[in-house]
């Protein structure tokens, strides 16, 4: 499902979308932060070099979740006071888009479910209980964070926000939340933590010494 | 990494890094997910994730007052994957004014993240972070359940950090302290540690010293455990389940045999006569009674003798006696019974009936040959002796009982006292089990 190419408007690089609905994207030679209009690229910014990275995904890692097949086609870095994650941006073979949460190889998959009734900002702490869908979530943790770094296509505009509130629940049976309170109205992601053998990866990053 | 081209997938990252309080080498193993190090020379801990490797704090031991007993670097396979040993802790609670100390391992793999291994005497645990929150029942004990088990609250302790060495996912700090709050389900414990609003939850599952040093490849033996571990399993529990097991089975075979033995049993009446003994008559007593015929296999003859004794005694010498080979079997009886009053109200003493089975006797043509005797001055006794064929006997069959149910009892009695050293060092002690209120 390659989309038209275009070219970087920095550096002139080809620059490919595999995913139609992408919004944003980083070139891979300059960096620069592209956004998709309805003609061309317009870049809007530059990302730092990534920090030194732990993840085992990269782009390009394919993977399955419940039955779907998903390839990992961008990522948002954040950082926090106690170190930083990666959110994969995936592309399931459906044309739906979710993410793959990587905290210190901690894995949730994650897809946006609007429409719920969500706390405003500042209103949650850890323990309360909320329930969306049927299912019962407690607020394990509040974090602030800021995003650090951009790699690869992306569903929305994502490189000038600075800091993130974020309020991550868990469920008694696995499931987990995340509500992003980046933007003026809050986001609310759905979905469940899994075990790395479950995602059946491919093409994964290599380490030195492992295999 | 570079700013060149695309990242180049499997590039190693080798990273120099010195310690900035004394210059030693450090070895960073986890590709970036550290928090923390700490320098094993100097005993700094550095802040991981700052390209400086600020310090953050350090702290004074004893000369290799601790030191791991798995090293740092050590790869091992727990559960099918493999781990590197990356980071050490020691950790310390305090009861009744005693300090205890167990010790953790943090274990890294870069693709399935971190594990843990705790030690404590010699006991192991295989830790790994919880997906799912267990639910927690604040019964008495507390309990939790997860994946549908139900763990009983063992302990509540704060634990603080006495010792680290190497590289950690969190932030450590010497001195830092946690409530760490135990559940345990043998060979497996939930635990929750909550350091100010936070909880986290983990679960361990018990390992042996022995299983640990094979999966590490580590030289010698494992110390041995010492006492009873909280979430050990009970070496008996198996066997007692076993053996109750094998006792059912034994019990069904011992009814099936009973039953099969009733029915097949000739249980068949030969002989029966009615005789008098006067004790008064001074003439020869014995006599022998008419001939009859013991059919089928070997087995046992019954002799029953019924009396109209009453506060009397009679003695019979018997003796069944086979009329083609002469073989004899002898045995004697003793009838007798007595009945009255007294302070304690009625009582009575053995009784007009006796009845003895001769076992193994061979089929042929038999008689009994009867010798009474009896205090001179009874008078005349009124008796009559029954013979009967193969008749089903149950004594054997309490024995059998007792024999099968004795180990079982015995077994189930090491296995609770293995639950009552567990629970011992509890915070919730069984009664009577001394100075760990």
């Amino acid at each position: 499902m390659t989309q038209p190419a275009g070219t970087c408007p920095n550096c002139g690089a080809r620059i490919v979308f595999r995913w139609s609905s992408s919004v944003q994207t980083v070139c891979e030679y300059c960096k620069s932060i592209l956004v998709r209009t309805d003609v061309d690229l317009q870049k809007v910014g530059q990302v730092a070099d990534l920090p030194p990275d732990s993840s085992p995904i990269q782009i390009g890692t394919e993977g399955a979740y419940n039955h779907k097949g998903f390839v990992a086609i961008g990522r948002i870095v954040y950082e926090y006071e106690l170190g930083s994650w990666n959110e994969w941006h995936l592309m399931l073979n459906d044309g739906t888009s979710g993410w793959l949460s990587d905290a210190q190889d901690e894995y949730a998959v994650s897809f946006a479910a609007p429409g719920r009734k969500l706390p405003e900002p500042g209103q949650c702490h850890v323990g309360q209980s909320f329930v969306w869908d049927n299912q019962r979530y407690d607020v394990s943790t509040l974090t602030t964070a800021h995003y650090r770094g951009v790699q690869g296509e992306l569903p929305f505009q994502y490189w000038d926000k600075k800091d993130v509130a974020f309020v991550d629940l868990r469920s008694e049976t696995g499931k987990f939340a995340t509500i992003d309170y980046s933007d003026q109205k809050p986001v609310l992601y759905l979905g469940q933590m899994v075990e790395f053998e479950d995602l059946a990866l491919r093409n994964l990053r290599a380490f030195e010494g492992w295999s | 990494m570079s700013a060149s081209g695309p990242t180049p997938p499997g590039k190693p990252q080798v990273k120099a890094l010195n310690c900035p309080g004394c210059g030693a080498a450090l070895t960073l193993r986890t590709f970036g997910n550290a928090v923390t190090i700490v320098c094993d020379s100097c005993h700094s801990i550095l802040d991981a994730t700052d390209p400086n490797l600020q310090i953050l704090q350090q702290f004074k031991v004893a000369t290799d007052e601790c030191r791991p007993l798995i090293p740092l670097g050590t790869r091992g396979k727990i559960r099918g994957t493999d781990y590197e040993v990356i980071g050490f802790e020691r950790r310390t609670i305090q009861v009744d004014g005693i300090a205890y100390s167990w010790h953790e391992y943090v274990l890294f793999n870069p693709y399935k993240g971190f594990r843990y291994l705790s030690e404590y005497n010699g006991h192991w645990n295989d830790v790994s972070v919880l997906k799912a929150l267990p639910e927690v029942h604040a019964s008495s004990p507390p309990t939790v359940r997860y994946l549908g088990e139900t763990y009983r609250h063992f302990q509540t302790a704060k634990a603080e950090t006495s010792f680290v060495l190497g590289e950690f996912p969190w932030q450590v700090r010497v001195g830092e302290s946690a409530v760490v709050t135990d559940y345990v389900s043998p060979p497996r414990v939930v635990s929750s540690e909550q350091t100010g609003q936070e909880v986290s939850w983990s679960m361990g599952e018990y390992m042996s010293g022995k299983e640990i040093w094979k999966a590490f490849h580590l030289p010698g033996d494992a110390p041995e455990a010492v006492g009873v571990y909280e979430n050990q399993p009970s070496p008996l529990s198996a066997d007692t389940k076993n053996i109750w097991v094998a006792f059912a089975v034994f019990l069904l075979l011992l009814v099936v045999m009973m039953i099969g033995c009733d029915t097949l049993a000739r249980n068949e009446k030969v002989f029966t006569g009615d005789y008098k003994f006067d004790s008064n008559q001074r003439a020869e007593s014995s006599f022998v009674t008419d001939d009859f015929e013991l059919k089928g296999h070997t087995s046992n003859v019954e002799v029953t003798t019924s009396t109209d004794l009453n506060n009397r005694w009679i003695y019979l010498n018997y003796a069944l006696i086979n009329e083609d080979t002469g073989q004899a079997f002898d045995f004697g009886r003793e009838v007798s019974y007595y009945h009255g009053y007294d302070s304690d109200g009625s009582w009575s003493e053995g009784g007009q009936n006796d009845s003895v089975a001769v076992p193994s006797v061979p089929a042929g043509r038999y008689y009994l040959r009867v010798e009474p005797e009896g205090d001179p001055g009874y008078g005349a006794t009124y008796y009559s002796v029954t013979v009967k064929r193969d008749v089903p006997q149950y004594s054997f069959y309490g024995i059998a009982l007792l024999a099968l149910l004795l180990p079982a009892i015995l077994l189930t009695w090491r296995s609770l006292s293995f639950e009552h050293m567990r629970w011992a060092e509890s915070d919730h002690p069984p009664v009577g089990s001394g100075d760990n209120e």
